[in-house]
């Protein structure tokens, strides 16, 4: 007698099940199958280019009436199986009935929906059905829709809907797309190509709220504030194995239905393949092991050996022009070595991860033509060692060149802007190669690129030596650090001109050949990116060295210290006695007065700094930035208030400056004063920027310092009035931002661009100094704000160990 | 071997460290990208830097005080440095961190 089969789930992983069972065995079974979607089994996976237009529903169905027909399948499709009895050995359908001798649970998964307030109003949506998929076409270009989740998922329907002219916004909580199967670099290129697409990506994004009007959806909340305008929300932020039916029959489930080498579950009639199951710990979502489960169900059904395991996987994004792979396992292993290859001119990244002589994943971007042959020496664990050295270029190739160091600037379109001081781009400066201007000098002759501050200087001789090839002699240029040939300069000028928002960008585009750079590179990039796109970059606290990072200046043995601001150097009673309070109740073994007028406490533990900051916090302190390349203090004399030789309100001017500068960074310290007369007693002409006031106004002077080297300061100008004066220090610190190189203090900065180019920027030309004020401004409305009060309330918890063994009882 | 869960992967920032105290000293966790995770002595043989204060950049962290740098996978210092910090075994398990509980009880004899 025929045995009976039962199916629960018509989904890819049962239709195979049922196509191998009836090639194999046309009459072995009985088979009922049931479906809770009205419909049979179709390809789900390629719901994503029905959804874009690609295909019509038609085309994706894999097992139409008359597939089921010929087997004899008894379909009872649209019908809720409501229980599983294993003693009776009977599944109870809505409609009826139906005794099994064999049973297979493929109830597939649940789409995630984050229960945010509002998740219920109408128009919000998950990705996983026909129904989602119809409602999304349902979309066009007079609608808006955000997409939760920047996976495989979330972008397919991203881009989908902005092929039918959809305003799409994909809202990502992670840095970056697809972070399961992309490194950052590939992430980057990723975001840039969609954002190409029309599609709007905000990363580092999480989601508050739905808002909704009359019950349906009205805008998303992030929980910065930014409102999202939506018609359509779609959730696609993952799948959770539907393990409910197996769990009310008493199988074992954990995250999914527990199955074993045979699919088989803890019943030893009733088998699971598909989404649904828990195989050696992990849970299924890609198609490929679906179908190996498949097939070793059938066979076991047929009491044949088969034995299912877990392979390594590779993914391939099905939206056009995107073209990425990855492969295998390349962020999960210690004891791996990586090859790192970038191309910026044609956007392409590669990276292989390297253990023990074999390869055991990649990650490609832009050209993934070798992606199969990749995946072919992981899966089979081929030996590399002999080829180590050309693997990344491919089966085709084998030795040659290696990457252009040139490229970079080989990529740059004419019109990018090489000379920002004299609005030079690389088009001009061709030209003018062409006409015979072979050397730097000819070129800045001819069109005053690099004729001015300079700091362009590398990349016009290199783009000297794209144009003349071998006819150009490169002077050797001190690359940042050994992961990139690029010099400092040029690789600020390339992240104006090229205008890089992200250091994967700047890692990508500009051709690093680490994966994420080195303790050398990280902080000058980090600066410059928050130094030229303030709104736009992030500030990274795990690319700041640990003082600027910590906000304290770590000692050498591993404790800190803590310097309040005192505004110029003036301070009160309620204040210093604040500052005694913490230095008592935290045990501070040294309190000392520090030369730029403040109090320095020394020796704090670093668990207890975000208390004592709360501490000061209350008492009106914030930070004195005594350890930032940023600015440190005013310092000021008494001036007109006591003095009876000040000129000048000395120190209501420095309390102003202070007021205005502080939290800015620059390329290294920066230290201010302000003396009240010639007499000089705040001793202005040894800093950064000094201003000495006289009877007339103010003399601003720059390039001083009393560290290493000691130097005056050089007169920049004077100027009649405090505004003045205040302006002319705000553009100064600004020219420095913008094109000193890091780590160099100001007066070495000035030694490299010029006094008489400073005052062309800051003193005569006024338009140029009102710029340079907005651009400070504009950083400023941003980083103008204690660190101190904002690591209390968010970041308190991270200065804590993140386990603590010596609080457990002692054995 | 037993495991000790010692905190969810997205307590230590990506690129970034925190401490494990134990009752024979601290040991650092290193995030060094989304899924992957370091354990090692806390403290750089050449001054005692804290390194879980240092940069941490592919699989390397640079101690804060001095610059010398490690490799995370071995504990050998790179470069012209000469010295190696103790590693320890960790696992990630559905983004929890498992540290070697020998890591913990008895580290002098690691």
């Amino acid at each position: 007698m025929k045995q009976r089969l039962v199916v629960i789930g018509a989904g890819m992983a049962s239709g195979r099940v049922l196509e191998h069972l009836t090639d194999a065995a046309p009459d072995a079974f009985d088979i009922t199958l049931f479906n809770a979607e009205p419909r049979g089994n179709y390809n789900r996976i390629m719901l994503s280019p029905v959804l874009s237009g690609e295909k019509t529903y038609q085309e994706i169905v894999t097992h139409d009436a008359a597939w089921y027909a010929e087997r004899s399948i008894a379909c009872r499709f649209g019908e809720k199986v409501e229980k599983i009895d294993r003693e009776m050995k009977v599944v109870e359908g809505a409609n009826g009935h139906v005794p099994y001798d064999k049973l297979v649970i493929a109830t597939g998964s649940n789409p995630f929906i984050i229960p945010l307030p509002g998740h219920d109003l109408d128009g919000v949506i998950a990705y996983r059905d026909l129904e989602d998929t119809q409602q999304m076409m349902g979309m066009g270009p007079d609608n808006k829709v955000v997409v939760i989740g920047g996976g495989l998922l979330g972008l397919e329907a991203a881009a989908g809907m902005a092929a039918h002219g959809v305003d799409v916004t994909v809202v990502h909580i992670i840095g970056h797309l697809m972070e399961r199967q992309l490194d950052e670099a590939a992430g980057y290129l990723l975001k840039k190509s969609l954002e190409d697409k029309g599609i709007k990506i905000c990363l580092q994004a999480n989601s508050k709220e739905v808002l909704g009007h009359d019950g349906k959806i009205r805008a998303l909340l992030l929980d910065d504030g930014t409102e999202l305008p939506c018609d359509l929300l779609v959730m696609a932020v993952g799948i959770r194995p539907n393990t409910a039916l197996a769990q009310k029959a008493g199988l074992a489930t954990g995250r999914g239905v527990h199955v074993d080498d045979q699919m088989l579950t803890s019943d030893p009639d009733v088998y699971a393949v598909g989404e649904c199951v828990e195989h050696d710990g992990e849970v299924f979502g890609l198609v490929a092991p679906l179908y190996d489960q498949a097939k070793v169900a059938a066979q076991a059904l047929l009491e044949e050996e088969a034995a299912f395991a877990q392979k390594t996987l590779s993914t391939k994004l099905k939206v056009t022009g995107c073209d990425l792979f990855s492969a295998g396992d390349f962020a999960d292993a210690p004891g791996r070595e990586d090859i790192v290859f970038r191309d910026p001119s044609r956007g392409v990244y590669k990276r292989l991860v390297i253990e023990e002589d074999r390869l055991i994943g990649a990650v490609m971007y832009g050209d993934t033509a070798d992606g199969s042959w990749f995946f072919g020496l992981i899966k089979d664990g081929t030996n590399i060692d002999e080829m180590r050295e050309t693997l990344i270029f491919g089966p085709a190739y084998q030795g040659g060149d290696t990457a252009d160091p040139l490229s970079a600037v080989a990529a740059l379109p004419p019109e990018a802007e090489i000379c920002g001081c004299n609005g030079v781009c690389k088009g001009d400066i061709v030209e003018a190669i062409n006409a015979g201007a072979n050397d730097l000098g000819a070129v800045r002759a001819s069109t005053k690129a690099s004729a001015s501050c300079a700091t362009c200087t590398g990349l016009v001789e290199q783009v000297l030596q794209a144009t003349l090839g071998d006819a150009f002699q490169m002077p050797t240029a001190q690359p940042i650090c050994g992961c990139t040939d690029l010099t400092h300069e040029d690789v600020r000028r390339l992240i104006q001109g090229q205008e890089l928002k992200s250091q994967a960008a700047v890692w990508q585009e500009l051709g690093w050949k680490t994966p994420n750079g080195c303790h050398v590179c990280r902080p000058a990039i980090n600066y410059y990116l928050l130094a030229d796109w303030p709104l736009e970059y992030q500030d990274d606290p795990q690319s700041r060295l640990v003082n600027e990072r910590k906000h304290a200046n770590i000692q050498k043995d591993g404790t800190f210290s803590v310097v309040p601001r005192m505004w110029g150097g003036i301070t009160t009673p309620q204040e210093l006695r604040a500052i005694a309070d913490a230095a008592d109740k935290y045990d501070v073994p040294t309190v000392k007065v520090t030369g730029g007028q403040r109090i320095d406490l020394l020796g704090v533990k670093g668990e207890d700094l975000p208390a004592i900051w709360s501490d000061l916090n209350n008492a009106g302190l914030v930070s004195g930035h005594a350890y930032s390349k940023g600015l440190r203090t005013v310092k000021t004399c008494v001036g007109t208030d006591h003095c009876r030789f000040g000129t000048q309100d000395s120190t209501g001017l420095g309390v102003k400056l202070e007021k205005i500068l502080w939290g800015s960074w620059t390329p290294h310290k920066l230290k201010l004063a302000v003396s009240g007369c010639p007499r000089n007693c705040a001793e202005a002409t040894c800093k950064d920027i000094g201003v000495v006031c006289v009877d007339s106004g103010y003399q601003i002077s720059i390039g001083g310092a009393a560290g290493m080297d000691v130097k005056e300061t050089e007169l920049l100008c004077q100027v009649p009035s405090e505004i003045e004066a205040i302006e002319v220090v705000m553009a100064v610190t600004q020219a420095y931002r913008e094109s000193g190189k890091y780590l160099d203090r100001l007066y070495k900065w000035l030694g490299k661009v010029g006094m008489d180019w400073v005052k062309t920027q800051v003193v005569d030309d006024l338009e140029n100094r009102a710029a340079l004020v907005e651009r400070f401004e504009l950083s400023q409305s941003i980083y103008r704000k204690d660190p101190w009060a904002e690591h209390v309330r968010d970041k308190a918890q991270t200065y804590a160990p993140i386990a603590d063994f010596t609080l457990e009882a002692a054995e | 071997m037993s495991w000790i869960d010692i905190g969810h992967i997205d307590e230590v920032p990506l690129r970034g460290a925190r401490l494990v105290k134990t009752h024979i000293g601290c040991i650092a966790v290193f995030r060094t990208a989304e899924a992957e995770v370091f354990a090692a002595t806390n403290s750089c043989p050449h001054r005692g830097g804290p390194l879980s204060e240092g940069i941490v950049h592919g699989q390397s962290v640079t101690c804060p005080l001095h610059n010398w740098v490690f490799d995370l996978n071995t504990g050998e210092a790179q470069g012209a440095d000469d010295g190696r910090i103790t590693t320890y075994p960790v696992r990630l398990e559905g983004g929890r961190i498992l540290l070697d509980d020998s890591a913990v009880a008895q580290r002098s004899a690691a």
